[in-house]
């Protein structure tokens, strides 16, 4: 390892971070040698299969697996009476699944029984032969089902026979907002559920080892969650589980939640004395699911002549399918984060979520928020349309003003916004395009933001969030261990940098190891855009430890002081006279002689800056991100297909790290944000997925995918890791309104409901041709008996209290 | 069956069932794991391998259609280390997550095999069959792009 060619000539100027780097993964993943999960072969593996469901809703009366037993080559089959009676869920409120299901099925693919074979083609005949014998009950597949009333239920917990849960809250008095009001509009909006896709099925390998201890790799986005779920359902101490998160080939929310197929590798492989894995097919992910909620909404929203907002009436029910999951955060967030783009003085919110006999749903890129934000982004066009305003202007003028309260009591720190409507409007040319295209052309604008992580824990504790150990070797190897895991979003190439980037060495000079509950301190995962902020905080935190440990003994030997030296270009050298120094190796040698061994700790737990009212907990992170983007579609009047032509996104995500990552985030973003806006959708049929396989279930190929303008504004945040926030969730929000509102422009037909299929522009189109109103969408928001409000008093235009610093 | 087919270079001979696939040769019998399944029905392309030079969906191929025949996987592309073309991929950012990224090597590399001089709507027809959830194309286009090009 020698110095590196051309140091930095001001050692101010950061080295690494803010250069295009290739990921510190990417080689092993361009030859094909990262292994995920299914790559993973032990000594003596078996296979395992499950059986599922084939009803929506019924109850087991009897399950037989003696003709499976039979079938040679199986070596285990398993009923839920195998294990423990204990449930489990991602979140402490909604402990409602069992591992293989004992009383009930709720969903088409819930698990009943499983079995361990020498090979994947005997468990699965293996399955064939369990027989169950079902009393089935009548499935509720919508929402209007869920809330009638007398029908059988679902859960047995709740707000409601099938409502999982209702929320209510104001914040100032929305009513007195409505009388300042010169315009008040009411639209309803429907937004259909979708699935992740991630290219890898999920898979799990269990190996239990001969002093009793449980070792699990799995394809998941939440290593510390599986952990403790296992220990758990189990009923093993958690010093007995061992849960390694594999590489993840795609997760965008869908590896999040605890499985059933992880708990099952786990106690076949005890059964049997053998490592087992567990590999679903597409069918299986698509009914596994946890992906988008399907939620109809519906918004009132009071403004002035000028568009300014007054008051925001705000209204979701969310289909939850059988299961919490992670559903109570998804309904507050459906609400949590409408007051953080523009300034809503006044804010009311109601939520409920429903359980239907359909695969829980959960989180999906932008976990709870795209629904809303298509939702009021739509809105807020009829509105500057109905005032006769640029509704790129209208929206630039009421941006929400950094380092300030919104009404709900979250703390924005910095934000971009303005910019990037700016960029936007700039790049796309705006202002000649939109109500100036031709026929069939069309251009729509959306802004939205985001959270760079949840303020809170999933379960309620006061540990950090995140931990870094970094260690340095002898020969100056730098290792960096960090339970976060790497799911394609580049958080091993981040840990890398930042620990590069404080002790003056390269991404490449440094090995992460990740992910691995008995090996590195815990992350509680890759979802809430959370990990980079989190993660490099911590990273920061303990390198800059074990800098000053090197510095310090490089200061002694060249007998100067330690403020007067740097870390860079491998090296560690006087600032005023670069030629006196020595190696990155030599000062760390000086400094294991006189500290002992080099290796410190970081940690990071976000400030706690929410409002005190029930309810607070969702919403508040460290900083938030904001995106604005700019879409041209082209729309034939005959197919009613709509064809993406161009989209202009400008992104500020604070500091970016690394531009070629952040890049790909927001193209990424963009990507799957238009599939949802013009195809995906997770649809059901007499129980049954309509779709369940990537040829049916259509999502963007690269001739769907325009080519993508990506603008970076950088803010400096204070809150992150060298003034970093979020890349991987905002961008997707301003896709999806949009399109909707470019195809309004093109073709005068508001779809007002996703995904913007042809079928409904046809149906607008005809609408229009005979002159009744040209709008496709939901018509009529049921009757819920959302409760009382909690009043809050608005925190509106408040300055952000800052001294509420990390802990 | 007996067949004898040529991976990576490297002549086998093996005993296949009538009705395995090449992935599962591949994967399973083995152990090649840089073919990923992604949906066992010849639609996401994360199993792409070259058969005699032109991109399959190894999912769909049955084992003993691929006797007498070359086949590569993205492990054959390197020589004296990395294939030009993953240099490309690696310095352009068109990886995320990685598991769509053996399989659209491929199918530029045949195509460029093919029309060496594509431009950017030939590389993006050749690629639609190559699904990746992570990238919105744009890098891997890049990348692809800057390779044809020469840069």
């Amino acid at each position: 390892m020698g110095p590196v060619e051309t140091p930095p000539r001001r050692a101010e100027e950061l080295a690494v971070i803010g250069k295009r780097l290739p990921k510190v993964d990417a080689w092993g993943k361009v030859i094909g040698e990262t292994k995920y999960a299914d790559d993973l072969i032990l000594p003596r593996m078996a296979h395992a299969r499950l059986l599922r469901a084939r009803h929506p809703h019924a109850r087991i009366k009897a399950i037989d697996t003696s003709r499976a037993r039979a079938l040679p080559g199986v070596l285990a089959v398993i009923t839920g009476a195998d294990f423990p009676p204990v449930k489990f869920g991602i979140l402490p409120v909604s402990q409602d699944e069992e591992a293989l299901s004992t009383e009930k099925v709720r969903y088409v693919g819930d698990a009943v029984a499983a079995v361990a074979a020498v090979d994947e083609e005997t468990a699965e005949r293996a399955t064939e032969l369990i027989e169950v014998e079902y009393e089935p009950l009548p499935p509720i597949m919508s929402i209007e089902e869920a809330l009638a009333e007398g029908t059988v239920r679902i859960q047995e917990y709740g707000d409601g026979p099938n409502i999982h849960k209702l929320v209510s809250l104001e914040f100032g008095d929305v009513e007195e907002g409505f009388r300042e009001a010169d315009l008040i509009r009411e639209d309803l909006f429907y937004f259909e559920g979708s699935n992740h896709l991630p290219m890898e099925q999920h898979a799990a390998v269990a190996r239990w080892d001969p002093d009793g201890k449980l070792t699990l790799w799995s394809s998941t986005q939440t290593p510390h969650y599986v952990h403790r779920t296992l220990a758990k359902v189990l009923e093993l101490p958690m010093s007995h589980v061992r849960v390694i998160a594999t590489p993840v080939g795609g997760g965008f929310g869908g590896k999040s939640d605890p499985f059933s197929h992880e708990l099952v590798v786990a106690r076949l492989a005890q059964l049997t004395g053998r490592p087992v894995k567990c590999t679903l097919t597409r069918e299986e992910v698509f009914y596994a699911h946890r992906g988008r909620h399907p939620v109809l909404m519906w918004v009132k929203t009071g403004v002035t002549r000028d568009g300014t907002i007054q008051a925001m009436h705000f209204r979701s029910i969310l289909d939850g399918g059988a299961y919490g999951s992670y559903g109570v955060a998804s309904t507050f967030y459906t609400g949590a984060l409408q007051t953080v783009t523009y300034k809503v003085p006044r804010y009311k919110f109601e939520g409920c979520r429903v359980f239907t006999n359909k695969p829980p749903c959960g989180p999906k890129r932008g976990h709870g928020t795209p629904q809303p934000r298509y939702a009021i982004e739509v809105h807020l066009d009829k509105i500057a349309e109905a005032l006769g305003l640029d509704p790129a202007e209208m929206r630039r003028r009421q941006v929400v003003e950094p380092f300030s309260k919104t009404a709900n009591h979250l703390t924005i720190t910095t934000c971009g916004l303005e910019e990037c409507i700016d960029r936007v409007v700039e790049a796309s040319g705006w202002r000649e395009k939109h109500r100036r295209l031709p026929p069939g052309r069309g251009v729509g604008f959306a802004a939205s933001s985001y959270i760079t992580g949840a303020g809170l824990a999933i379960y309620w504790n006061e540990m950090p969030h995140t931990g870094v150990i970094v260690k340095i070797d002898r020969g100056g190897g730098v290792a960096a261990f960090c339970g976060s895991i790497d799911i394609g979003q580049g958080s091993d190439s981040v840990l890398a940098s930042v620990v590069a980037e404080v002790l003056g060495i390269l991404p490449e000079d440094i090995r992460v190891v990740t992910a691995d509950t008995d090996l590195t301190p815990v992350d509680l995962g890759s979802y809430s855009s959370r990990v980079t902020l989190m993660m490099g905080n911590a990273a920061k935190e303990a390198a800059e430890k074990l800098r000053g440990l090197l510095l310090d003994a490089a200061a002694k030997k060249l007998e100067v002081s330690p403020a007067g030296l740097v870390a860079r270009g491998r090296r560690v050298y006087l600032r005023d006279d670069p030629e006196r120094g020595m190696s990155f190796a030599e000062a760390a040698q000086l400094a294991e002689a006189a500290y002992g061994t080099l290796a410190a700790a970081g940690s990071y737990r976000p400030p706690r800056r929410g409002g005190k009212f029930k309810g607070a907990g969702v919403g508040p992170t460290p900083a938030y991100s904001y995106t604005a983007c700019v879409a041209e579609v082209a729309v034939d009047p005959e197919t009613g297909e709509v064809r993406p032509l161009e989209i202009w996104i400008a992104h500020d995500g604070g500091r970016a790290l690394n531009p070629l990552l952040v890049e790909g985030q927001v193209e990424g973003s963009v990507y799957m944000g238009l599939g949802e806006a013009l195809m995906e959708e997770q649809i059901f049929r007499k129980g049954l997925h309509k779709i369940p396989s990537m040829l049916e279930y259509k999502s963007p190929t690269t001739l769907e995918t325009p080519e993508i303008r990506t603008i970076l504004v950088e803010t400096n945040d204070p809150e992150g890791p060298f003034g970093a926030k979020e890349a991987g969730q905002v961008p997707l929000l301003p896709l999806i309104p949009a399109i909707a509102n470019a195809v309004y422009d093109a073709v005068g037909v508001r779809v007002d409901e996703i995904p913007i299929t042809p079928e409904k522009v046809l149906k607008g189109l005809d609408q229009k041709g005979k002159g009744q109103e040209p709008r496709v969408g939901p018509e009529r928001f049921p009757r819920v008996s959302f409760p009382e409000p909690i009043r809050v008093e608005s925190a509106f235009g408040q300055p952000a209290d800052l001294s509420l610093k990390r802990e | 069956m007996r067949i004898n087919l040529t991976i990576n270079g490297r002549q086998r001979e093996l005993e296949v069932s009538p009705h395995q696939t090449l992935l599962q040769l591949l994967r399973d019998t083995l152990g090649i794991h840089d073919a990923k399944e992604g949906c066992g029905e010849g639609v996401c392309g994360a199993c792409t391998v070259l058969l005699d030079g032109r991109p399959v969906s190894s999912c769909l191929v049955l084992a003993p259609t691929a006797h007498g025949r070359q086949i590569l996987t993205v492990r054959g592309l390197e020589e004296d280390g990395l294939h030009p073309l993953q240099e490309a991929f690696v310095r352009h950012g068109a990886v995320q997550c990685g598991f769509c990224t053996p399989g659209i090597l491929l199918t530029a590399c045949a195509l460029l095999e093919r029309d060496p001089g594509a431009d950017r709507e030939a590389i993006r027809r050749a690629l639609g069959g190559n699904l990746c959830r992570c990238t919105g194309y744009a890098k891997i286009l890049d990348a692809v792009e800057a390779y044809a090009r020469g840069l």
